[in-house]
């Protein structure tokens, strides 16, 4: 599936702004008095060039200073409040900005973790981690600053119109009618400016795609001798790139020139018929001043009402996304009968939790992936009484996973049951299931922090002699002993300064210390020196002994050593048995056994 | 690694050089620009004190002439008409200056950045084999694109915006100080504490910004680590821990943006502040001495307005300065990609034929300090034969491959690799590369159709031959599978391929390169023995008399080769036929054994691995 960006939505809909209405609402206190405090700001800057009006009437004009010291301070009150009051909004437009994304991230991330696999399965985490981050911030900048502004810029104009009309009316006729241009003008040119700038971020991403590339097909590239054909491909996508950047530019050259052309066209009109009543004794000479520091003032509010209204559309569709995200529905939910009884993921009711035994059993069970038509099981039969081992075998890609994903209710069954100690999973919480299930992964996922906090997961009771004598217990502590710090060593982002043996061996632990009644392993198929499988090995003996256990296998040893072998090939159960059975079979078990018994011969002996 | 060490300034002027006329008529027009933005306010005065104060025109003798206004004076309605005309024909001109400078702005920097991005790339692609090795993808390209996006604001906007706000500032504060010395003296009294409060603010809002960023990572890292980790936390039942851990992160960083608004907050407020109060006392010195006499009323109007014009680029003016110390560590960051050595071949490289024997000679050979990889390996590839090397992981095998391909050189004294009696280190190595084929284990395909890539070493290709390549390659009937065929987009715009796709649709991307060399380095590993086999039968036909090297364990791919090397532990352990090598004992009759020998396999089968083998002595588990 592709995920590319979404196309923005043209005109604003208030269905969609409806959606986070709710998360705004908290806020409402907090709202009201940063909208209380713009108005003010509007109105102390409406006012300061009546100041000036006065001074120049009441000074200049009459040539008298009394009064001055007055003035001086009636002004200095007015621009100390407005100083107050930008200092209590900006913080209060902060606080609904982190408070209200902070919620939202909040809900997206609670959200997720009640979402079923087939919604992880087809969406990138990128994907996912820009709507948590990127589109909440986004939105949440918008609400606490963008939406402030234009009520600052809106009222302020409107202010503005008032205090002209008070002032002259006929004046204030004239400089309004520029005004209609202005608004023309700005819609007309905000629009093109603002989908340039999307062209303008596609070309960026892809010049990010393209380094990406060059750097991860360097050797690639050396061995074809393709350096020059690359660059040349480069400079032709930076060649795009500088075309649509002038391109963008020109557009934003004319418009800004033009506006400030029709706010010298308002100055000019105001001097000359303003200066003109002056003369006629029909205008103060400080009302005019009053009057160009307005015309030349409304300017740029006008332009960012236009701005901020092409913002308030373009977000839309960041709430789109995550409106999306909030209302991705769960595939699989427990009934509100079990989440009475049992409790949900959050609120576990432990106390009437039956103990896990491990019989497991497929009845009847189909299933096909929701992303996917085809069945991959039909009727599918087995029992796996307490303690057994069965081992999935098959090639890379093969499906091997559908019968653990089952087993571990990570999707269910479109058809048939299965059932846990007798009864169907589905009649007990995911919670009381997760809860009894050790899964150790392939590419085994470790989360940054200490050693001792990622074995800790297993079990967050653990005190530290039992996250130790767990490690023990696996041998994880030889790799322990390795590292600087021992326990309290970082690990790195997904465990990343760990090598995949090491990272496996602490999964080990981790698993050992949830002490599960269900076990499941998917092996690594990388490379592993030899010392530390060998490590794993004798570990995974240890977290067999007792459990009900799922091995997704890669190695003869482990293969061997299960009670049940289920072989896959094309997403489909083909053969199942016991190693010697299927061995005699001679069927696609057994070509499969001697390639795997080729290349690890062949590995151990050169090794 | 060797460097030559570059100044920051040459950086910036390498790429400045093609552009440099365009970013002069950038600060010329913002010159013109600021200068007919400032006739406005004299207009005004103008206007203001001799149409209606009535006193004589304070203007040049010449313009008064010109425009006949002594003639005007009694009619104030035309003068005044004059003056709004004046006030249009400015706004036009500096308009236009406005919109050159822009848009030369825009030209000299588009030009300017992409210099930087093509000389990056293009030198990227050229950078040693060993380079790309010791450096992470995310952090070179974290340095190509947000570095270099610090480094073209600073060039193209800071430093033009410096220069603006500079010439901006000495003009009007000229033109004040020719009006009246004492208000301007008043006016300019603020400024040191505008622009020295700015900085103040801006360094220590930088450093809560940094640490509210971090922050931003942290919580950002948390979400990625739990997405990625989704199963683990399901598997454990953790979705409540997870949520604490993340509650925590949120509220972090929520709190630290919420502090660092505090800090911005007053930045704002206090500087509103200072800036209200230095337009109070102007006005309230130019109301007295306009009063006294000392300005009249036209000059206290345009004092008022030069005054609110300068003092916003003087707040913006610190905050600048303040940013643009922190592009240095950008330069820095890229001049190191820039400095580093690329791969060059000397003017006099030759280009010899590469179809002749190839024989590696004496080789030593360890990645930078470590362990020997390989240790006096010596031996001959006859021109036209299948060579075929068997050796564990480790083994030192595909360094092999990489010193005849000089993605790796060898060192001097640690032997030397010869083509038809030719070094290979003489030669070009565009020219070895281009003649050596190779299909690498876990191959890399480029983001674009299949046809594009298998035809990626070519100009034009019939599509036909793409489709031959693909077929020997044992891959056309997946790829006629795929919705789009052959235009299907692979990698991360489009499908993922599985690991044997990969691995034939890169075969027969080498196939097109129809090079006298072929390697295949253990690159049929992904695909099943039966098409293993396949492709190998086709490509026998085809390869004619190429020079192919084989490097496998599978015995099956290796026994039909002319001849057969065994690498064990970076020496040669066994060279020779199959026939030879099955005769005598040692680690390749061990393998075939195991490998081929129904009557051992089918004991081995319901037994454990061989403890040893009795050929060759090596302990098969250890």
């Amino acid at each position: 599936m592709r995920y590319e960006e979404q196309e923005f939505t043209k005109s604003f809909d208030i269905k969609i702004w409806k959606k986070v209405l709710p998360f705004i609402m908290n806020f409402k206190g907090i709202l009201f008095m940063v909208i209380a405090l713009n108005l003010f700001c509007a109105l102390a800057d409406i006012a300061l060039p009546l100041f000036q009006r006065y001074a120049i009437d009441n000074f200049i004009e009459e040539k008298t200073l009394s009064g001055l010291g007055v003035f001086a301070a009636a002004y200095a009150v007015v621009i100390g409040l407005q100083a107050l009051s930008v200092i209590f909004f900006t913080r209060g437009s902060m606080k609904i900005e982190m408070r209200l994304g902070r919620d939202m991230k909040k809900a997206c991330f609670e959200h997720l973790q009640t979402l079923s696999f087939s919604y992880y399965n087809v969406t990138p985490v990128g994907y996912i981690l820009a709507r948590v981050m990127n589109d909440t911030n986004k939105i949440a900048g918008l609400v606490a600053w963008n939406m402030v502004d234009m009520l600052w810029a809106s009222s302020y104009v409107i202010g503005v119109f008032i205090a002209m009309l008070l002032l002259n009316w006929k004046l204030a006729l004239i400089v309004m009618l520029i005004v209609p241009a202005i608004a023309v003008l700005t819609v007309y040119f905000q629009n093109r400016i603002l989908n340039w700038n999307r062209k303008v971020r596609k070309i960026n991403s892809r010049i990010t795609s393209a380094y990406n590339e060059g750097i991860m097909g360097a050797k690639t590239s050396k061995t074809l001798v393709i350096e020059e054909k690359n660059a040349g491909e480069f400079q032709e996508l930076t060649q795009e790139m500088r075309v649509a950047g002038v391109r963008a530019a020109r557009l934003s050259a004319i418009y800004l020139p033009l506006v400030l052309f029709f706010s010298s066209l308002a100055t000019a009109v105001v001097l000359a018929k303003g200066g003109n009543m002056v003369l006629d004794n029909l205008l103060m000479i400080g009302t005019l001043s009053a009057f160009s520091s307005y015309a030349v003032g409304i300017f740029e509010p006008i332009q960012q009402l236009a701005r901020n209204l092409a913002e308030v559309i373009s977000v839309q569709a960041n709430i789109e996304r995550v409106a999306g995200l909030l209302e991705e529905e769960p595939k699989i939910t427990d009934t509100p009968e079990v989440i009475e009884k049992y409790g949900d993921s959050f609120e576990p009711k432990k106390e009437n939790w039956e103990e896990l035994k491990g019989d497991i059993e497929f009845k009847d069970v189909s299933f096909h992936y929701p992303d996917g038509n085809e069945e991959v099981l039909s009727h599918f039969n087995l029992k796996i009484p307490a303690g057994t081992t069965v081992a999935i075998v098959g090639e890379t890609g093969a499906g091997k996973s559908t019968l653990v994903n089952l087993a571990c209710r990570f999707f269910e069954p479109t058809g048939g049951q299965i059932l846990i100690d007798g009864r169907d999973y589905r009649e007990r919480s995911q919670l009381w299931l997760h809860s009894n299930i050790g899964y150790v992964l392939q590419n085994p996922h470790l989360f940054s922090g200490t050693v001792m906090d990622n074995i800790r997961y297993g079990n967050l009771e653990a005190t530290d002699e039992q996250i130790i004598a767990a490690a023990k217990a696996v041998s994880a502590d030889q790799v322990v002993e390795k590292l600087e710090k021992g326990y309290q060593s970082d690990v790195g982002e997904g465990g990343d300064m760990l090598s995949t043996g090491e990272k496996q061996l602490i999964s080990f632990a981790r698993a050992v210390l949830a002490d599960p009644r269900i076990f499941v392993l998917d092996e690594a198929t990388s490379s592993i020196d030899t010392q530390t499988e060998q490590l794993i090995q004798n570990a995974t003996l240890q977290l067999l002994e007792g459990r009900t256990s799922f091995l997704i296998a890669h190695r003869l040893s482990t293969i061997r050593q299960a009670d049940v072998i289920l072989v896959v090939k094309d997403g489909r159960i083909i053969e199942q048995g016991t190693h010697k059975e299927l061995l005699k079979k001679k069927g696609y078990y057994h070509d499969l056994y001697s390639k795997q018994f080729m290349e690890e011969s062949a590995q151990r002996i050169l090794a | 690694m060797e460097k030559r060490k570059t100044g920051k300034l040459h950086v910036i002027t390498r790429f400045l050089k093609g552009n440099l006329h365009m970013f002069v008529l950038v600060l010329v027009f913002s010159m013109l620009n600021t200068v007919f933005n400032s006739l406005t306010p004299q207009i005004v005065r103008i206007s203001v004190d001799s149409v209606i104060g009535g006193e004589p025109y304070n203007l040049p003798g010449w313009l008064i002439t010109a425009l006949n206004l002594e003639a005007l004076r009694g009619s104030g309605w035309q003068v005044l008409l004059l003056a709004g005309a004046a006030i249009m024909v400015t706004a036009i001109i500096s308009g236009l200056c406005n919109y050159v400078s822009k848009m030369e702005m825009a030209k000299g920097s588009e030009g300017f950045v992409k210099g930087i991005r093509d000389q990056l790339y293009a030198h990227i692609q050229k950078l040693p084999f060993s380079w790309h090795v010791k450096h992470q993808t995310g952090e070179i390209i974290q340095r190509c694109t947000s570095d270099v996006e610090v480094i073209r604001n600073f060039v193209c906007n800071q430093m033009v915006e410096v220069f603006r706000l500079v010439f901006l500032i000495a003009l009007y504060m000229g033109i004040m100080f020719s009006m009246n010395v004492k208000i301007t003296l008043v006016a300019l009294a603020f400024i040191p504490v505008i622009i020295g409060y700015s900085g103040f603010f801006y360094s220590r809002i930088a450093k809560r910004f940094l640490s509210a960023d971090e922050a931003e990572g942290e919580l950002s890292s948390t979400v990625q680590e739990n997405l990625t980790g989704v199963r683990v936390v399901r598997a454990f039942g953790r979705e409540k821990f997870e949520i604490q851990r993340f509650d925590e992160k949120n509220e972090k960083f929520a709190n630290l943006w919420i502090r660092l608004g505090r800090l911005m907050s007053a930045y704002w407020g206090i500087g509103d502040l200072i800036t209200g109060l230095q337009i109070l006392t102007v006005i309230c010195v130019g109301v007295m001495s306009s009063v006294n006499g000392d300005i009249s009323l036209g000059e206290f109007l345009a004092f008022v307005s030069y005054n609110s014009t300068l003092i916003w680029p003087v707040r913006g003016l610190g905050r600048i300065l303040s940013e643009m110390s922190k592009a240095g560590v950008s330069i820095d960051r890229v001049a190191y990609i820039l400095d580093s050595e690329e791969e060059q071949d000397p003017a006099d490289a030759l280009t010899p034929p590469i179809d002749r024997d190839i024989k590696f000679e004496h080789i030593n050979f360890s990645y930078g300090t470590g362990y020997p990889v390989l240790k006096d390996v010596n031996f001959t590839i006859p021109a036209g034969k299948t060579f075929a090397i068997l050796g564990g992981t480790g083994s030192g095998k595909s360094t092999l491959v990489h010193l005849l391909n000089r993605l790796y050189d060898l060192p001097a004294e640690c032997g030397r690799i010869t083509i038809g009696g030719v070094d290979i280190a003489d030669m070009s190595r565009e020219h070895l590369r281009r003649n050596i084929g190779m299909v690498l284990q876990e191959p890399f395909l480029f983001s674009r159709g299949i046809a594009d890539n298998i035809a990626i070493t070519r100009e034009e290709v019939r599509h036909e031959e793409i489709r031959e390549a693909a077929r020997i390659a044992c891959v056309d009937d997946s790829i006629q599978n795929f919705h789009h065929g052959y235009e299907t987009i692979v990698g991360e715009r489009g499908v993922t391929l599985s690991g044997g796709q990969k691995q034939r649709v890169a075969i027969a991307r080498m196939l097109m390169q129809k090079a006298p060399i072929m390697v295949f380095d253990d690159s049929l590993s992904a695909v099943d023995a039966e098409t293993d086999a396949k492709i190998r039968e086709a490509l026998q036909e085809e390869m004619g008399k190429a020079t192919v090297i084989l490097i496998s364990h599978r015995i099956t791919t290796l026994m039909q080769a002319d001849c057969i090397l065994v690498l064990d532990d970076g020496k040669v352990a066994q060279m020779g036929t199959h026939q030879e090598l099955i005769n005598q004992d040692g680690i390749y009759k061990c393998i075939y054994d195991i490998q081929m020998n129904s009557e051992d396999r089918k004991e081995l089968f319901s037994e454990e691995l061989p403890e040893s083998c009795k050929y060759c002595n090596k302990a098969a588990v250890k």
